[in-house]
């Protein structure tokens, strides 16, 4: 299962927000085709590490390394260090992301919301990225919906449409920050289906979520997080079916699992 | 004098006003986004001087800006100025005054767009032109659109604050054939013609919020 190549390797990531530190030093590691997820209670750090992940976030110290190229590492002081703007430009195009709220462009339809970044930003042909738009649309389902609005869907639609997006760029990683929070509870279960196909695909993928049943089903690997630590960590069936940490125990319990 | 040649004289004092309102917009427009962005600036000096110009702008009548820059030459450097300077006078001061007014118009519409517009354009690699001129101004145009609307049509009254300085604009002619002929009926004909203008100018704002309604 930990075969592949290293994606994304993160050293000893620290991150305070004034006085408030939310990392306290995370390392964590994620190769081809892995599915991690990520739990813990909420003020946890773990949407702060999805966002240093990405680059949102500045982190005071620590490392990243995508497929081993640096994005930030540390200086002789111990000071972070970040690649300078064309790496990073590079860098951004290995991992894609799908956010709790969408995000996705109101202004663009929805078609040209999954083909305007491969057209703009890498610079593909715009007959070749619409012709990938629209088989990623028929594969999650809204080949119906490529004219339309975001305003126009559903927060489900939206959603997989966000997703199409972040794959349009064909990223090596995706990571999702709890992409059904912000759904209705019956319209969880379409993204969840989503994300389980991407797993059948050996998509890279680490996922934030407080879908548990989901998490211990779809994730190779979970790491459980509490207070901006790493708790635990191991294969899903072990941390969410039998975890060794009393902090994991109580957090699961509240989920009845 | 016939009712014939006071249109005639009125439709190019008339056309005077159009250009006035004209090279105000194409002018302001452009350049209260520049403002806008010295008002937005990391920079604390750039940012402490467009407030204290967009609080003149604001806080003093637009008809003293137009003397200051009409007679301001001469008076303040000694320079002796053409003929043609009066009406590019009112073209400046109309410019810089209602680039104030469209900067803070534009730092409304551009700080009330989310975050997540910003760091989804991030993510996928837009760089920071791209970011704002695909994904951020196309959405702040539609915002902002109504209050827009609101300058541009006090921009077609205040073309009439060129007759303090005898631009030969509507008003002034209006003003001229009112007194040389004793008769209200040139400021009734100025009255239609500037409330058909705005009528006008109204109906194509409209149109274009239209257009933008395509989502929302």
């Amino acid at each position: 299962m930990t075969e592949g190549r290293e994606i994304l390797r993160i050293r000893e990531l620290k991150k305070n927000f004034g006085e408030n530190d939310v990392l306290h030093g995370i390392s964590m590691s994620v190769r081809e085709g892995e599915v991690v997820a990520i739990i813990g209670p909420s003020g946890s750090g773990k949407s702060t590490l999805l966002r240093c992940a990405t680059l949102l976030e500045r982190a005071d110290s620590g490392e990243i390394y995508y497929t081993g190229e640096s994005a930030a590492s540390m200086d002789d002081s111990g000071g972070i260090v970040y690649a300078d703007a064309a790496s990073l430009a590079k860098i951004r195009r290995r991992f894609g992301l799908v956010f709790q709220n969408f995000n996705l462009f109101p202004h663009f339809s929805v078609l040209k919301n999954v083909a305007d970044a491969p057209v703009t930003v890498a610079g593909r042909p715009r007959a070749e990225a619409e012709e990938l738009a629209m088989a990623l649309l028929v594969k999650l389902g809204l080949e119906d919906k490529a004219e339309a609005y975001p305003c126009q869907l559903s927060g489900g639609q939206q959603q997989r449409v966000s997703i199409a997006r972040a794959l349009a760029m064909q990223p090596d990683i995706l990571f999702f920050d709890e992409p059904t929070s912000a759904l209705d509870p019956e319209l969880t279960g379409e993204i969840l289906r989503v994300i389980r196909e991407l797993a059948l695909e050996k998509m890279t993928m680490v996922i934030v979520t407080h879908e548990m049943a989901f998490a211990e089903k779809v994730a190779d690997r979970v790491i459980f997080m509490a207070e901006g630590l790493i708790v635990e960590e191991g294969a899903a069936g072990d941390v969410i079916g039998n975890p060794e940490q009393s902090r994991t125990r109580a957090f699961l319990k509240k989920y009845e699992i | 004098m016939s009712l014939q040649t006071m249109l005639l004289q009125l439709g190019e004092g008339m056309l005077t006003s159009m250009a006035i309102f004209a090279l105000t917009l194409l002018g302001s427009l452009p350049l209260g986004l520049v403002v806008s962005f010295g008002r937005m600036s990391q920079n604390s000096l750039l940012q402490s001087l467009t407030r204290v110009y967009i609080s003149i702008m604001r806080g003093t009548p637009l008809m003293l800006q137009l003397l200051v820059v009409y007679f301001g030459p001469y008076y303040l450097f000694n320079i002796s100025v053409s003929r043609q300077y009066r009406f590019w006078a009112v073209i400046i001061a109309f410019v810089i005054n209602y680039a104030a007014y469209f900067a803070e118009i534009y730092r409304g519409g551009i700080e009330s767009m989310p975050r997540g517009q910003y760091e989804a354009a991030e993510v996928l690699g837009y760089g920071r032109l791209q970011t704002f001129f695909r994904i951020i101004l196309p959405q702040v145009i539609k915002r902002i659109l109504p209050s827009v609307t609101n300058e541009v049509i006090t921009l077609i009254k205040d073309t009439s604050l060129a007759f303090a300085i005898a631009v030969p604009e509507m008003f002034t002619e209006a003003k001229a054939i009112a007194a040389s002929q004793k008769t209200m009926s040139a400021f009734v004909a100025a009255g239609i013609f500037y409330y058909v203008f705005n009528l006008i100018v109204a109906a194509l704002m409209e149109f274009f919020e239209a257009r933008l309604r395509y989502y929302d």
